[in-house]
């Protein structure tokens, strides 16, 4: 069990649901699959994925939805299995 | 509203705030920039007379935030405002509210802004100033009878779509009588499945479509034409490559093109800056309307480089009240112009976004070229407004010479470290099919799909 940080790679605005009125992507205690997408970061009028590398149990984000965010500033945290 | 502007503010960002700061400070006119947080240092904040910080970076909080730049206008004393292109040049509800602070919009008035705007209230106004649209039926088709006199009428291919049906569901390509007859009753039942409707819809097919549009100037009360562009070059519906004049367009053709945008435009009483968007059918040699801008344009400068007209001097003492400084027959069309859009964005990696800074920025310079941009060397191209870093205009004698123009600037333009587009366009500039303007609003991405990733 390690704890991995998912970090935004292109600067931004962040959003943690597909739309405003959208629940978040991910509450604590979900599973994420490798590739799944937690966040969009919006760059430039373009909506890009955050993906998760790992699989494993969501744990928390770090960041607000709408906030500004730089690349290698950490998005979220996942429990990975393995 | 006739006096002169003495004070502008620019409710906008970048390359086009530049351009609309020079054009104000020729004509004497002070100026205040808009900026949000994350602009505060851009070219065009340094070179107003003033500027007024109008919220965060992300644009809707800012650039796009009605009560922000009204609250920046009144605060700023300015009597006027430009609103550059995007953002809030085409909303006519502000519009409206800059007029009811008694100051002055530089464009159209709200009502134009309504009615032009509107693509359906657009093309009936085109309809009824005898300016051609693309070929229709008037009402839902019901049986083979109807669509084969209509498809008569405005020639093949012609696209038959299911008249309750969205988006490209249900939509079929004939090419003669035979596969129209075969087709229609195919469509209808396939509407009545699908839709629960069996109305068909029919339209002339254009095949290798360009997009032609023509630059209008207006006081009120006379209009005149600037000649057109051609903006057939395009990715995801964006433009990457413009040029003044259409080459494809028959001669002829650009005569009757130019006069039913004057007719379009006087019909309306237009003021200001415009541009009809048309598309042109090789095949049929025909033009038809699609939609107006009510504002300036991002490729206007292909128009000043072959007109030697200011547009944007002219978007100002038109708002200040003035009328047009010249008419149609001072207007002359020399040469052949060429924009190219230098955008953010790594042509390699599928056109990622790419912003960050500029610390490396040579741009070229000599006899026919121009460089428009909202960026200088230490700048950053900031994360959350459009791509555009600056735009590469050349002119030549010929669009042969311009093209040659063109590769030779392109190779002496730097920018970096962030990646832009500047490799595709060395790379088209090289291209036979554009070399000989065999192109059309396809044509870049069937060409990108298949080149190499790096070009």
């Amino acid at each position: 069990m390690t704890i991995k940080t998912i970090e935004a790679i292109l600067p931004g605005v962040i959003y943690l649901s597909s739309s405003p009125d959208a629940p978040p992507f991910k509450n604590a205690g979900d599973k994420v699959a490798a590739g799944e997408t937690v966040a969009l970061v919006e760059v430039m009028k373009s909506f890009l994925p955050v993906e998760a590398d790992a699989e494993g149990t969501f744990l928390g984000y770090s960041v607000e939805s709408g906030s500004n965010v730089e690349p290698g500033e950490a998005v979220c945290r996942i429990e990975s299995t393995q | 509203m006739s006096a002169p502007i003495r004070k502008l503010l620019v409710a906008n960002r970048g390359e086009i705030a530049v351009r609309i700061i020079r054009a104000a400070k020729e004509l004497g006119i002070a100026t205040v920039q808009v900026v949000s947080e994350a602009d505060r240092d851009m070219l065009a904040a340094r070179m107003a007379d003033e500027t007024i910080e109008i919220g965060p970076a992300a644009a809707a909080k800012s650039y796009l935030n009605v009560d922000n730049v009204l609250d920046a206008l009144r605060r700023s004393g300015a009597d006027a405002l430009h609103p550059g292109y995007g953002f809030l040049s085409e909303n006519a509800g502000f519009a409206r509210a800059v007029t009811d602070m008694g100051r002055i919009f530089v464009g159209p008035d709200a009502d134009t802004i309504e009615r032009m705007g509107d693509k359906v209230n657009a093309r009936r106004a085109a309809i009824a100033a005898g300016v051609p649209v693309v070929p229709g039926s008037q009402g839902r088709l019901d049986d083979a009878g109807d669509a084969l006199k209509l498809a008569g009428e405005m020639g093949y291919p012609v696209m038959v779509k299911a008249a309750a049906g969205g988006g490209g569901r249900g939509i079929r390509v004939v090419r003669s009588a035979g596969e129209l007859a075969a087709a229609v009753p195919q469509a209808i039942a396939e509407a009545r499945a699908s839709f629960g409707d069996g109305g068909l819809y029919m339209e002339a097919f254009i095949e290798n479509a360009r997009h032609i549009e023509v630059q209008v100037l207006g006081d009120g009360k006379s209009v005149v034409h600037l000649f057109e562009r051609e903006c057939s070059l395009q990715r995801r519906r964006q433009k990457v490559w413009e040029e003044a004049p259409a080459a494809a367009l028959p001669p002829e053709m650009r005569e009757a093109l130019c006069a039913s945008a004057v007719r379009l435009a006087s019909a309306v009483g237009y003021r200001g800056a415009g541009t009809m968007e048309y598309l042109y059918d090789p095949a049929r040699k025909a033009f038809y309307f699609i939609e107006m801008n009510t504002r300036i344009q991002v490729e206007h400068p292909v128009t000043e480089m072959i007109t030697g007209l200011d547009l944007v001097r002219e978007m100002l003492t038109i708002a200040g009240g003035a009328a047009l400084s010249m008419t149609q027959d001072d207007i002359r069309c020399d040469g052949h112009a060429i924009e190219v859009r230098i955008n953010a964005e790594d042509p390699a990696r599928n056109f990622l976004p790419s912003p960050g800074p500029v610390d490396r920025f040579e741009v070229p310079h000599g006899d026919g070229i121009r460089f428009d941009t909202g960026f200088d060397a230490g700048s950053r191209v900031p994360p959350y407004y459009d791509s555009l870093v600056g735009k590469l205009i050349v002119r030549g004698a010929s669009r042969a010479e311009a093209i040659a123009r063109l590769a030779a600037a392109l190779k002496e333009t730097e920018i970096g470290p962030i990646a832009t587009t500047l490799a595709l366009h060395r790379a088209l500039a090289e291209v036979p099919d554009v070399l000989s303007g065999e192109v059309s609003t396809q044509w870049l991405e069937t060409w990108l799909a298949e080149s190499p990733p790096g070009l």
